[in-house]
C-alpha cells in the first residue's frame, strides 16, 4: 500500500498555491509599506519647506520673525563641524582598522578591542554627549566650541568607519601583499603603496557615509549645550557654533505654525546635504569598482 | 661555466618545518647551483611550495610557522637574527602562482621595487623599466601603453610583468611558485622560453606540478614527497635512470 | 655606465633607516586603535562617578524604586526614575509592534521572493530610509503622524507615546529588513532546493526552512532594533512630551529616558546641582538597558547559530 495518494495531495494543492500567492502579496505590501512611509515623508516636508526656500534664506541668521529666519550659520556650523570630524574620525578610524587588521595579533587584547568597537557601535548617541559633556566640555575646557563637538561626533561615528575599513582592508587580495613582500618592501611600505591605495573607495564609501550620519545628529550637540540662536560665524575652533539638526530642532519645537514651514526648509537643505553626500559615496562606489 | 667552477647560492641544511602541529618540511638538505634551474616536483600537499617559500622567507607570513636548521644563502644563514627579511628579499625574487600584478599602471608596477628601495631618478627609472620588461621578453608588447593598468592586459603578460617586476630589482636567485599553473599552452610556452633565456643572468628555481615543465626546462630536479627530498639531481638523470622506486612510481604517473 | 641597481640599493638603504619607521608605526597604530577602549572606559567611568554623586544626594532605592519623577519641583524634589523607563518601554512597544511584522515580511520578500532587479530598488530605498536623520522622522511625528491620528482618534493629544512609537518603528524597520535579509540569504541555497524539488511552495520554503534556519539572526536583528528604540531622542523629544506617568496610557505626554536628558541639557540647570547629576544617573540606566540589549543579540547570534 502507498502512504501517500495521489489524490490528497492535488486536493491539497489548491490551498498550498493559494496561501503561497496570499503570502506574496503581503510580504510584499509590507515591503512596500516602508516605502510609502518614505515618500510620505519627502512629500510632506517638500511641499512643506519648498516655498520657504530662497537664498534670504541660506543667507539669513536666525530670527524671532519666522519671515526672515534663515540658516546661515547653522550651514556654516555644519562645515566647521565637519572640518573637525572628518580629519578626526577618519585618522582614528582608518588607523584602527589598519592596527587592527595587518598588526594586531590574535590575543586578549586584540579581541577586546574588536569587541569593545562593536559594543561603542551601540552607544545610543545621547550617551555621547554626556561623555563629551564631561570630558571635552567640562575635563578639557574646550567650551561649547566646535572641537568639543567634533570631537564628540568623531567618536560617535568612529566604529563605522574602523568597520568599513576594516572590510575595505580585508578585501585586498593577499597575492598583493605576497608580491610586494617578494619584492623587500617592508610591511609599512607595504601598506602605504599597496593596500591602502587598492582600500581607498570602500574606506573613502564608509567615511562619507559615517559623516553623514554626523552632520544629522542632534541629541549630542544638544547634551554638550551647542546655541541655537547665534548671530555670528565661528571665526576658529575654539568658537562657539550652532549646526543644522540644531537649528531644525530648535524651530520644529516652537508652538508657532510658520515656524514649522521654517523647519521644513531647514530640512530640505539638510537634505541636500545628505544626498549630496551620499551621491559622492555612490560615484566614488561605481568608478572604482574591483578591478582585480 | 663549467660545472666544477659553479658555486652554491643556496644550501639547505637539515631543514625542518612546522605548522603549528603540522610536520611539513623534515630534514631537507639541498644544494642549489648558481646560473642554473632547479625544478622542485612532486605531489600537492608534499612541500614544495612550502620550501621555496621558506628561501625567502615568505612562509612567516603564515602564523604558527616554526623551523630549525639551516638555509645559507651566499654562504650566510638567512635565519639569522640580523639578517633582515627585507635584505633577503631584496636579494632574492619571487614569482606567484596566480599573476599578481599591483593594480596601478605598468609603469609602476616594474618600478615599484626600485623606488622602494629609495631609486627616485626618472631617467634611472625609465631605463630600469625598459631594461626589466626586455628581460622578461614583453617589451614589444607593451612599450606603447606603460601607462595602462596592469589588468588591462591577458594572463600571460601579466604574468611576464610579474617577472619583469622581479628582475627590476636585479635579484640574483628568481624563484617562480608554480608560475604557468593559471596560463594557457602558449603563454606556458612563451615563459618556459624566458625561464631558459633568464638563466644566464640568474639562478632560478621553479616549484611546478607538471613533470614534462620540469624535464623541459630544468638543469636539476628535486623530487619532494611527504616534506622529504627522495631524490636530487641532474635532470636527466632524475627522468631517464631514478634511484628511488618512489621517484620512478611518480615520473611515471603512478600517483600524484 | 650607470651602477646596478643592486649596488644603488645597497647606497640608498645606507642612508636612511627603514628600521625606525617600521619600529614606531604598529605603536603609534596601536595609541589610535586604543582611542575606542578610551572612549569606552571615558563613557563607563563618567557615567558612575557622575552617578555616585547623584546617589549621596539621591538615595539608591528611591533612584530605583520611586514611582514619581518631580526632579523640577521647588518644594521637594522627587527621582523615582519608573516614570521615564515606563514611557521609554511604552514607545518601545509601540515600535516593535510596527517594525517586526514589517520588518520581517520585507526580509523574507527580499530574500525569498524579489527578483534582482527589485531588489537593486528596494535595497537602497531601506538604505535611504535608515540615513534619515532622527531629527527629520521627529518632525514627521509631530507635524505629520499627529495630526493624522488625532483626526482618526480624537482622544490623542498633541504630545503622546503612540505617534513617536510608529515613526520610531519606521526608523528600525530597515535595521531588522536588512540584517534579518542577511540571516535568511546565510541560508544555503542547495537547502532550498532541495524543499522545492520536493513539491514545497515558495511560501512553505520560507516559512518552515528558511526563517527557522536563520531564526538566530532575525531575533538579533529584533533585539539590536529594540536598543536603538530604546536609545532613539531626537522623535521623543519632539513628539512624546516632558510628562513622566507610570500609568498605562498611550495617549496622553509621556516622558522618555533620553528626552528627561535633552529637556534638562536645554534648559540651565547649573553644574552641580541634583538635576545636574540626574542625567548620569538616568544616562546610565540607558546605557545598562542598551548594553544588556546588544550583549543579548550577540549572545543569541552566536549560541543558536545553525551550522550549515
Amino acid at each position: 500500500m502507498r502512504y501517500i495518494e495521489q489524490q490528497t495531495v492535488v486536493k491539497r494543492m489548491n490551498g498550498r498555491l493559494i496561501a503561497n500567492s496570499i503570502f506574496k502579496y503581503i510580504f510584499l505590501a509590507a515591503t512596500l509599506i516602508a516605502l510609502l512611509a518614505l515618500v510620505i515623508l519627502l512629500y510632506r516636508i517638500v511641499t512643506q519647506g519648498a516655498g520657504h526656500l530662497s537664498i534670504e534664506f541660506l543667507t539669513n541668521f536666525a530670527s524671532r520673525f519666522p519671515e526672515k529666519a534663515g540658516i546661515k550659520a547653522a550651514l556654516v556650523g555644519s562645515l566647521w563641524l565637519m572640518l573637525v570630524v572628518a580629519p578626526t574620525s577618519i585618522i582614528l578610524g582608518v588607523g584602527s582598522a589598519i592596527y587592527l587588521e595587518e598588526y594586531a595579533k590574535q590575543n586578549r587584547i586584540t579581541t577586546f578591542i574588536r569587541m569593545n568597537i562593536s559594543n561603542l557601535a551601540g552607544v545610543p548617541s545621547v550617551v555621547f554627549g554626556l561623555l563629551g559633556l564631561t570630558i571635552f566640555v567640562r575635563a578639557l575646557a574646550l567650551g561649547n566650541s566646535v572641537l568639543a563637538a567634533g570631537f564628540t561626533m568623531s567618536l560617535l561615528i568612529l566604529p563605522v568607519i574602523v568597520v568599513a575599513s576594516q572590510e575595505a582592508i580585508r578585501s585586498v587580495p593577499g597575492e598583493l601583499r605576497d608580491a610586494s613582500y617578494g619584492m623587500g618592501a617592508t610591511k609599512w611600505q607595504t601598506i602605504v603603496k599597496i593596500i591602502l591605495p587598492a582600500a581607498i573607495p570602500g574606506i573613502l564609501t564608509g567615511s562619507i557615509l559615517a559623516l553623514s550620519r554626523a552632520i544629522g545628529e542632534t541629541a549630542p550637540l544638544i547634551v554638550i549645550g551647542i546655541p541655537v540662536i547665534i548671530q555670528f560665524l565661528p571665526a576658529g575652533v575654539m568658537d562657539t557654533f550652532t549646526a543644522l539638526p540644531m537649528q531644525i530642532y530648535d524651530w520644529s519645537s516652537r508652538p508657532q505654525q510658520e515656524f514649522q514651514t521654517v523647519a521644513a526648509a531647514g530640512i530640505i537643505v539638510l537634505m541636500a546635504v545628505l544626498l549630496f553626500m551620499n551621491s559622492i559615496a555612490v560615484i566614488i562606489r561605481n568608478k572604482f569598482d574591483k578591478r582585480y | 661555466m663549467t660545472e666544477s667552477a659553479k658555486k652554491a647560492v643556496y644550501e639547505t641544511k637539515q631543514l625542518n618545518l612546522w605548522y603549528g602541529s603540522n610536520h611539513a618540511l623534515k630534514n631537507i638538505d639541498l644544494e642549489i647551483m648558481e646560473n642554473e634551474v632547479t625544478a622542485i616536483i612532486g605531489p600537492s600537499g608534499c612541500g614544495k611550495s612550502t620550501y621555496i617559500k621558506t628561501l625567502n622567507r615568505m612562509v612567516e607570513l603564515v602564523p604558527s610557522v616554526k623551523t630549525s636548521g639551516e638555509i645559507l644563502y651566499r654562504g650566510r644563514n638567512i635565519f639569522n637574527h640580523d639578517y633582515g627579511v627585507e635584505e633577503l628579499r631584496t636579494r632574492v625574487g619571487m614569482v606567484f602562482q596566480k599573476p599578481n600584478p599591483f593594480p596601478k599602471s605598468i609603469y609602476d608596477n616594474i618600478a615599484y621595487g626600485p623606488r622602494i628601495h629609495g631609486i627616485k631618478n626618472k631617467k634611472i627609472l625609465d631605463e630600469i623599466v625598459e631594461k626589466s620588461l626586455r628581460g622578461a621578453a614583453i617589451w614589444d608588447e607593451v612599450k606603447d601603453r606603460l601607462n595602462e593598468n596592469a589588468y588591462s592586459i591577458s594572463g600571460g603578460q601579466q604574468q611576464r610583468i610579474c617577472i619583469a617586476r622581479a628582475l627590476a630589482i636585479e635579484p640574483d636567485v628568481i624563484l617562480m611558485d608554480e608560475p604557468t599553473s593559471a596560463l594557457d599552452p602558449i603563454s606556458t610556452l612563451k615563459v618556459e622560453e624566458l625561464v631558459q633565456e633568464l638563466k644566464k643572468d640568474y639562478s632560478i628555481i621553479i616549484v611546478t606540478h607538471n613533470m614534462q615543465q620540469a624535464a623541459r626546462i630544468s638543469d636539476k630536479t628535486a623530487f619532494f614527497l611527504n616534506g622529504e627530498v627522495v631524490e636530487y639531481d641532474h635532470t636527466d638523470t632524475i627522468f631517464s635512470n631514478p634511484s628511488d622506486k618512489r621517484t620512478e612510481d611518480y615520473i611515471s604517473g603512478r600517483f600524484g | 655606465m650607470r651602477p646596478s641597481v643592486q649596488e644603488m640599493i645597497a647606497q640608498s638603504n645606507g642612508k636612511k633607516n627603514k628600521k625606525v619607521i617600521e619600529k614606531i608605526i604598529p605603536i603609534i597604530l596601536f595609541l589610535i586603535a586604543s582611542v575606542s577602549v578610551l572612549t569606552s572606559i571615558g563613557i563607563v567611568l563618567t557615567l558612575i562617578v557622575e552617578t555616585v554623586t547623584f546617589f549621596t544626594r539621591v538615595p539608591f532605592f528611591d533612584f530605583i524604586f520611586g514611582t514619581t519623577w518631580l526632579p523640577f519641583s521647588n518644594k521637594e524634589a522627587q527621582f523615582g526614575i519608573l516614570p521615564l523607563i515606563v514611557g521609554t518601554l511604552k514607545v518601545t512597544l509601540i515600535a516593535v509592534i510596527v517594525a517586526v511584522p514589517i520588518g520581517i515580511s520585507a526580509a523574507i520578500y527580499l530574500s525569498e521572493y524579489a527578483s534582482e532587479n527589485v531588489r537593486r530598488i528596494l535595497k537602497p530605498v531601506l538604505e535611504v530610509l535608515a540615513g534619515v536623520p532622527t531629527i527629520v522622522y521627529g518632525f514627521f511625528a509631530l507635524t505629520f503622524v499627529t495630526p493624522v491620528l488625532q483626526a482618526v482618534f480624537p482622544e490623542i493629544k498633541i504630545f503622546n507615546a503612540i505617534s513617536p512609537g510608529i515613526v520610531v518603528g519606521i526608523m528600525i524597520i530597515p535595521m531588522i529588513a536588512s540584517l534579518s535579509e542577511d540571516a535568511m540569504s546565510s541560508v544555503p541555497k542547495s537547502i532550498r532546493e532541495g524543499a522545492l524539488a520536493m513539491g514545497s511552495t515558495k511560501f512553505e520554503v520560507a516559512w518552515k526552512i528558511t526563517v527557522p534556519a536563520a531564526l538566530s539572526g532575525i531575533i538579533a536583528s529584533v533585539v539590536l532594533a529594540v536598543s536603538r528604540a530604546i536609545g532613539e531622542t531626537m522623535i521623543v523629544s519632539l513628539a512624546a512630551g516632558s510628562t513622566p506617568r507610570l500609568d498605562g496610557d498611550f495617549t496622553g505626554s509621556i516622558q522618555t529616558m533620553t528626552a528627561y536628558i535633552v529637556q534638562v541639557s536645554k534648559g540651565d540647570a547649573g553644574y552641580g546641582t541634583t538635576i545636574y547629576y540626574s542625567i548620569y544617573a538616568v544616562g546610565f540606566t540607558l546605557f545598562v538597558f542598551t548594553m544588556v540589549m546588544n550583549i543579548l543579540a550577540g549572545y543569541v547570534s552566536k549560541r543558536f547559530r545553525e551550522e550549515y
